[in-house]
């Protein structure tokens, strides 16, 4: 055992040298970056009195809460972007609960099955994910209250090879409050 | 004692990096004619045992190639450590046309010698005679090095043996993934994580150099492409712009990085990154999805999937201002993600073939497919330095495994991890 302690130096180096360390620089554009929304600000409570709430405009669902009762998963056709007739209601649901809480954001998650390319894929997510934010701007969600992200295959809703659970994979979540 | 030690050391080490993924390489088809070869035990003088049995090394790369057939230890009738010592007809009798002997010795200087010497048994020529110095734990690699030369004297391509794969390795139930960056040599052996999160890792890529990974981390939430120099760990976030950030590939003289960006308006279009001024330039621009890109080994051109014509396929297009893409694949209905073979030649694909998809091989001038592999979900294919091999990702039983099939299509081995999902090859450049 007398290379054990040469040894495990040895590793424990080789080990660290691996690890990353955090990143150094961001040479990055201020006006390209983006960050996810921030939804998680909170308000003071000074020692004063306070008086009764009134409603405003809008109250009744909580900033960063969708419409009660509308589904939030939108599918796809296979290496399709275009938004299928049966989903034009569950988009405008969101669009009008959109166009009347302007403090409201939303993320928009684009998916793949897993079959073809995986970086293929994060442009079909993405293409997806911008139809659906086409189709919610154009019944009067604003811009700035949508945000896109694709995942392409790397996030499936469900685990298989079967059109069943590809079915399940192709599809655009909204994500409030994000 | 030496193995033993290694082997409470890799227990010690499992809570730092846990889950290891160890892959083990495993030959399931060869070729009929592979070449027969004696791999005869180096002598070794010293009062302790051989500190690596470089022999052992030797024969389990040159079998592992698919390539060369080398006799067991229990066949060989006599065990020479030099060219002048190896009687050639009595390996000709046992059907050897090439024997390699040598000898491990420690040198005034505390580091040790590898001397070996190739010889034909057909003529009795000696086609190598090579000293190789190497430090005590760099006797494996230097075993590779010995393969690599003999690979090389004999098929007359270089060798890879001394070559790393860089891979993506994913554990957990589908609530708590974990994705980790994983470099190991080319043999499985000596596994290093890169970079482990707890969100997507994509798409790595060498530099020339062979020296940093370029990859996809969607570690911050949304995807952004880093830069990780593999020695020191360092990491550099070179793109994070709005929107995806995918498919990086470096030029060949490392300085630039041709990579996938949506930015505001959502149209995935190739672009052209300077590392070092990350200065921008947009080399396609249509509506319809462009991504991975990659480089002619000249630098003067991109290759890269386009769904322009509807469904994607493989397009190319000059660097010089004012180019337009022209289509490179026509056959079959999916062709995606292009990877360029060292010479030039062929484009490696994924390719829809009859239902499945497959990898297949494009000649880069005249367009003709051949699908090489035979899986239902094959993807990410890259080639080996020296073009012989193209390893790419695939399904077993449901989970994902690597794969590598000659790029004659004839030679198969399958890489399976002992533990979760293995994805995203890539091989490295030459590393000496």
């Amino acid at each position: 055992m007398r290379w054990f302690p040469v040894l495990l130096i040895a590793v424990c180096t080789l080990l660290l040298s691996g690890c990353p360390k955090k990143p150094t620089t961001v040479p990055e554009a201020p006006a390209e970056s983006t960050q996810p929304g921030d939804s998680g600000a909170t308000s003071g409570v000074g020692e004063g009195q306070v008086g009764d709430a009134q409603a405003l405009p809008g109250a009744g669902v909580a900033v960063g809460a969708g419409p009660a009762g509308v589904a939030t998963v939108i599918y796809f056709d296979f290496d399709r972007s275009d938004i299928r007739p049966e989903f034009a209601s569950l988009i405008a649901a969101h669009a009008r609960h959109l166009a009347g809480a302007a403090a409201t954001r939303i993320r928009l998650e684009g998916h793949t099955d897993e079959r073809g390319s995986r970086e293929y894929n994060i442009a079909l997510g993405e293409r997806r994910a911008q139809a659906v934010r086409r189709a919610l701007m154009l019944q009067g969600a604003g811009d700035g209250q949508l945000t896109t992200v694709s995942y392409g295959e790397e996030r499936p809703a469900a685990e298989g090879s079967d059109e069943t659970t590809y079915e399940k994979n192709r599809r655009v979540e909204l994500v409030y409050g994000r | 004692m030496f193995r033993r030690a290694l082997l409470i050391l890799a227990a010690l080490a499992l809570p730092v990096h846990p889950a290891a993924a160890q892959l083990t390489v495993q030959i399931l088809r060869g070729m009929a004619e592979s070449v027969p070869i004696a791999v005869i035990p180096l002598a070794w003088e010293g009062p302790d045992a051989a500190p690596w049995d470089v022999a052992a090394t030797v024969q389990a790369d040159l079998e592992r190639s698919g390539r060369f057939r080398p006799l067991p230890r229990a066949q060989m009738i006599e065990l020479p450590h030099a060219a002048d010592a190896i009687d050639v007809s009595d390996w000709r009798m046992l059907k050897v046309d090439y024997v390699l002997v040598g000898r491990l010795s420690r040198l005034p200087d505390g580091r040790f010698e590898v001397r070996y010497e190739l010889v034909s048994v057909a003529n009795g020529q000696r086609l190598l005679g090579t000293a190789l110095p190497a430090d005590r734990n760099a006797l494996k690699q230097a075993s590779h090095r010995v393969a690599d030369a003999v690979y090389e004297r004999i098929l007359g391509v270089r060798g890879a043996f001394s070559t790393r794969i860089a891979y993506v390795a994913v554990d957990g139930p589908a609530t708590a993934r974990g994705y980790r960056l994983i470099v190991t040599d080319a043999d499985g052996a000596n596994e290093r994580v890169v970079f482990g999160s707890p969100q997507p890792i994509m798409s790595p890529a060498w530099s020339p150099d062979g020296r940093s990974l370029a990859y996809v981390s969607f570690h911050s939430g949304l995807p952004a492409i880093y830069v990780q120099t593999l020695r020191t760990g360092e990491q550099v976030r070179v793109s994070a712009r709005s929107g995806i950030n995918g498919a990086p590939s470096y030029s060949p003289d490392g300085t630039q990085l041709a990579v996938a960006l949506s930015r505001r308006d959502g149209n995935v279009d190739v672009y052209l990154l300077t590392l070092a001024t990350q200065e921008l330039r947009r080399l396609t621009d249509d509506a319809a999805i462009d991504t991975e890109p990659v480089w002619a080994p000249d630098g003067g051109s991109i290759y890269f999937t386009s769904d322009r014509a509807g469904a994607p396929q493989v397009y190319h297009q000059g660097l010089a201002a004012g180019e337009r893409p022209r289509r490179i694949t026509f056959e079959g209905s999916y062709n995606a993600r292009p990877r360029m073979s060292p010479d030039g030649r062929e484009l490696a694909v994924v390719t829809l073939d009859g239902g499945a998809y497959r990898i297949g091989a494009v000649d880069a001038g005249r367009g003709a497919l051949r699908v090489l592999s035979g899986g239902q979900l094959d993807e990410s294919p890259s080639y080996s330095p020296n073009g012989a091999d193209i390893i790419y990702a695939t399904r077993e039983r449901g989970r994902g495994v690597l794969a590598i099939i000659s790029s004659d299509g004839r030679i198969q081995q399958r890489l399976a991890a002992s533990a979760g999902e293995v994805r995203e090859p890539a091989w490295s450049p030459f590393l000496n």
